[in-house]
Parts: structure tokens; C-alpha cells; sequence
């Protein structure tokens, strides 16, 4: 197909959604209707449970059964990219250059690292009681961490993440989110019911399983982006393409 | 005062979702997706979604753009770039009898 | 303010595709997919909005005391805002395998499958 047929025909689709959508726009409740009666319920059930976090309440309480899915996709991709960034036998490896960095950088860095890591681990400790959780958390932490990089060098860097480990804490941190769901099932008869104590609202040991569960993912999401970063900061960093003096007509056609 | 907020703020999200798309250079599409992430996490926040707000901004301003770099990076490498210079430090693992 | 912000998810959405159909560059393409993205969020977290409410957390808030937004919505979405990264980054490793495999980086120039 040329590039102007399937053009045209994206344009024709295209109108056909834009309508459908308007038309449906129009139907729904006004932006910033009064009505939400999952809303409501899902406040209910959370000030029930003693959870502050209404949002961690639905996504590791109520809904914690969707969240099992949305992690299990995680630690597929990270599977996945793991598998597809692995270094070919045909690859040459270039080892990291040290890279002159100004003090004032290195020392924000140096300075910065640790208030960020503590920031993010707050952030999936407190899930349950304010703003955060181990999504965002995880999301902080590994971000914080690569800091290393952008202060220091690569190498610096590759010191502070030791993969090995963190590809296990990976995997045990999803599995462990299966075994409290097991663990509802066996004593109470349903799968990621909330066993634990509930503690008293707006304390830090409130809200069951949330908490755990938390924790776990906080750590899934931070090891599995951490990871799935290092191999594509080995791939752009520190590993040559494969017969480059062979093909070279090859390579000139694939820019951009 | 909510409302004129919402409203900057959902302006900016689709102007910078539009010039998002239209920067066909994948290393200048990711300091626009970067700034489209900027915008969403503030919508977020003035939508009242401190979660979404909180993990959009980790993910869309540092890490998406982050990946889509080097991405970019390794892409458009010229044949000799890093070999000329760097291969005294070439590793033991080029074993060129693969596929 | 009626129904503009769902207009303007249902715009990004549809600007976001305009780009994936004419990309010539599949790191682009991957870009817009995220821009994609972004417009369910949008939708999602627009419909859950409720006129002067508040955030759904009652670490410093009487519960009853203020209308909050829908906090079903928002969940949703923030993990969708996670995993969606790393689907992202599947899709990128992909582009990768593409360009040292078949050399370029182009859809239109993928034209058969070859071994």
C-alpha cells in the first residue's frame, strides 16, 4: 500500500472515531459532574478497611486482583527487553570510559542520592496513608538511582546496582505478591482477601495487606526498571553493532 | 480559579501532544514527550490525582524520554564510532560465527 | 467547562494515530504510542473529576467534610502510567533487535518476513 492510500484511508477511519466519540461525549455526564457512585463506594470500602489512601486501598485491597495482572505484565516486559537486549556472541564489548565530571556536580550528586532514595522509599512505605505507594515509589527509586549516572560516570553507576541481586528481588518480590494472595485463600477462603490487622486508621501499620503488598511491588517496580534500564544503557553504552566492516551499505540506510 | 487551571493545563497537554507527533526526529520528539509529561503531571495534580501526578512525572519527564534516547543513541551509531578509539579495550567475546 | 476535556483526549488520541500510520521512523512511532497512552489518562482521570473536590486521601481529611474525586479512575490509571513505561521499553528493545537484524529502522521498508 502507498503511503497516500493508507493515509486516505486513515483519514476516512479517522473521521468515523472523531464522530462516534463526539456523539458519545455528549451522552456522558458533564466534566465535573456531582455522580460518581463507584466513587463513593469504593470511600466506603476503604475508610472500612482503614485505609487513608483510597487510591492504594482500590489498587491493592479492592482491585487487588487487577493489580496482579498489571505487575505480571511488568515482569513479562522486563522479561521480555531482558531476553531481546542481551548481548549477541557477534557483539563486541567496549568498556565504559571514567568521564570528568565538575565537582560541584559530582558533589550535588553525592548529596542528592541519598535524600532521593530515602524520598522514594518513603513514598512506597506511606502508600496506604498519604500520596504514593509502590508504584511511584519503585518509579522514584529507580530514577533516583541513575542519578549515579548523570553526576558521575557509567562506572560509578554499574557499582552501585549490583544486577545479579536485583534480578532476584525482581522475581521474588512478584511471586511474593501471588503467596499473600495464596495465603488469603487458604485461611480465608478467598484469593488476596485481606487477612491481616487492620490497625488503627491513619498509622503507618493501618490497612491490612495493603502495606505488604506494597512493599512488594514498590520493590518489583524498582528492580525491574532498574534493570530494564542497565541493558539499554549497555546496549548504547557499552556494546559495539556486529559486523560493522562487512556491511556498510547496510548501516548507511538506517537513520533517521 | 480550579477551572481556569484545569483548562491552561489541558490546552498545554494537547499543544504539546501535538508537537509531540509532529517532530519527526526521534531525539527532539523525546524533549517534547518530556514537556508533555511535565503538562500531564500538573493536569494530574489539579485534576486532585496526587498518585497519578506523583508516577507521571517520574515516568514521563526522566524515564520514557531517558529510554527513547537511547534507543535513538544506539539506532543512528555511525559504523565507526567507538571503534576507532576504543579498541584497545576490546573484550574477549567477538566470536563472529553467529546466524 | 461541559465536555472540552474529553474532546481533547479524544484529539490526542487521534493525533497520536495520524503520527503512528505516517511515521517513517519506528522510534517515533513507539513515541506516539505513548502519546497515545497519555489520552486514556486523560479520559479516565477527566471523567473522575468531581467540581471542587478534593484528593481521596483522608490522612488529613474528616471524611464527609468535602466531596473527593472518583478514586476508582485514578487508580486505573496509575498503574496503567507504570506499566505502560515498560511496555514502552519492550517495544524499544524490539526496534533495537530490528535495526541490528534487518538494518533499519523504517516500517515501510520491512516489507517481508525473511529468517
Amino acid at each position: 500500500m502507498t503511503a497516500r492510500a493508507r493515509l486516505l484511508m486513515f483519514l476516512a477511519a479517522a473521521a468515523v472515531i472523531a464522530v462516534f466519540f463526539a456523539v458519545a461525549c455528549v451522552r456522558l455526564p458533564a466534566f465535573g459532574s456531582a455522580s460518581h457512585p463507584y466513587g463513593d463506594r469504593a470511600v466506603a470500602a476503604a475508610l472500612e478497611h482503614r485505609t487513608a489512601n483510597v487510591i492504594s486501598s482500590v489498587n491493592f485491597d479492592t482491585r487487588a486482583f487487577d493489580t496482579l495482572g498489571e505487575e505480571s505484565i511488568l515482569f513479562g516486559t522486563v522479561l521480555g527487553a531482558t531476553l531481546l537486549l542481551r548481548r549477541a556472541r557477534d557483539e563486541r564489548h567496549v568498556r565504559a570510559q571514567a568521564e570528568d565530571v565538575m565537582t560541584t556536580t559530582r558533589l550535588f550528586g553525592a548529596l542528592l542520592l541519598p535524600v532521593a532514595l530515602i524520598v522514594g522509599v518513603y513514598i512506597v512505605a506511606h502508600g496506604q496513608l498519604s500520596p504514593g505507594g509502590g508504584f511511584q515509589g519503585g518509579v522514584v527509586l529507580a530514577t533516583a538511582l541513575h542519578l549515579a549516572y548523570v553526576a558521575a560516570d557509567y562506572r560509578v553507576l554499574k557499582r552501585l546496582r549490583p544486577l545479579a541481586v536485583l534480578d532476584v528481588a525482581d522475581s521474588i518480590a512478584a511471586a511474593s505478591y501471588s503467596i499473600i494472595g495464596l495465603t488469603g485463600l487458604i485461611v480465608a477462603g478467598a484469593f488476596l482477601k485481606n487477612i491481616a490487622p487492620l490497625g488503627t486508621f491513619n498509622e503507618i501499620t493501618s490497612g491490612g495487606t495493603v502495606p505488604v503488598l506494597n512493599a512488594a511491588v514498590g520493590v518489583e517496580v524498582a528492580s525491574g526498571l532498574i534493570a530494564l534500564l542497565a541493558h539499554f544503557l549497555d546496549q548504547a553504552v557499552e556494546i559495539g553493532d556486529p559486523e560493522q566492516r562487512d556491511t556498510p551499505d547496510a548501516n548507511a540506510q538506517g537513520g533517521t | 480559579m480550579d477551572q481556569w487551571l484545569i483548562g491552561i493545563a489541558v490546552v498545554f497537554v494537547v499543544l504539546a501532544a501535538t508537537l509531540a507527533v509532529l517532530t519527526r526526529d526521534p531525539a527532539r520528539q523525546a524533549v517534547v514527550l518530556s514537556a508533555l509529561g511535565l503538562g500531564l503531571a500538573v493536569l494530574f495534580a489539579v485534576l486532585q490525582a496526587p498518585d497519578v501526578a506523583l508516577s507521571q512525572l517520574a515516568v514521563g519527564t526522566a524515564l520514557t524520554p531517558l529510554l527513547i534516547l537511547l534507543s535513538v543513541r544506539k539506532v543512528t551509531r555511525r559504523p565507526d564510532d567507538g571503534s576507532s578509539d576504543l579498541s584497545s579495550n576490546r573484550n574477549e567475546g567477538s566470536d563472529p560465527e553467529r546466524t | 467547562m461541559g465536555i472540552g476535556p474529553y474532546l481533547a483526549a479524544g484529539w490526542v488520541l487521534l493525533i497520536a494515530l495520524y503520527g503512528l500510520v505516517t511515521s517513517r521512523n519506528l522510534i517515533h512511532a513507539i513515541g506516539c504510542l505513548a502519546v497515545a497512552q497519555s489520552s486514556t489518562y486523560l479520559l479516565l482521570l477527566a471523567v473522575g473529576y468531581r467540581s471542587n473536590g478534593t484528593a481521596p486521601v483522608f490522612s488529613d481529611l474528616t471524611p464527609g467534610t468535602r466531596p473527593v474525586v472518583d478514586p476508582v479512575v485514578q487508580a486505573l490509571a496509575l498503574t496503567d502510567v507504570v506499566v505502560g513505561a515498560t511496555v514502552t521499553a519492550l517495544l524499544l528493545a524490539l526496534t533495537i533487535q530490528l535495526r541490528k537484524r534487518h538494518h533499519t529502522v523504517d516500517p515501510q521498508a520491512l516489507t517481508g518476513l525473511k529468517g
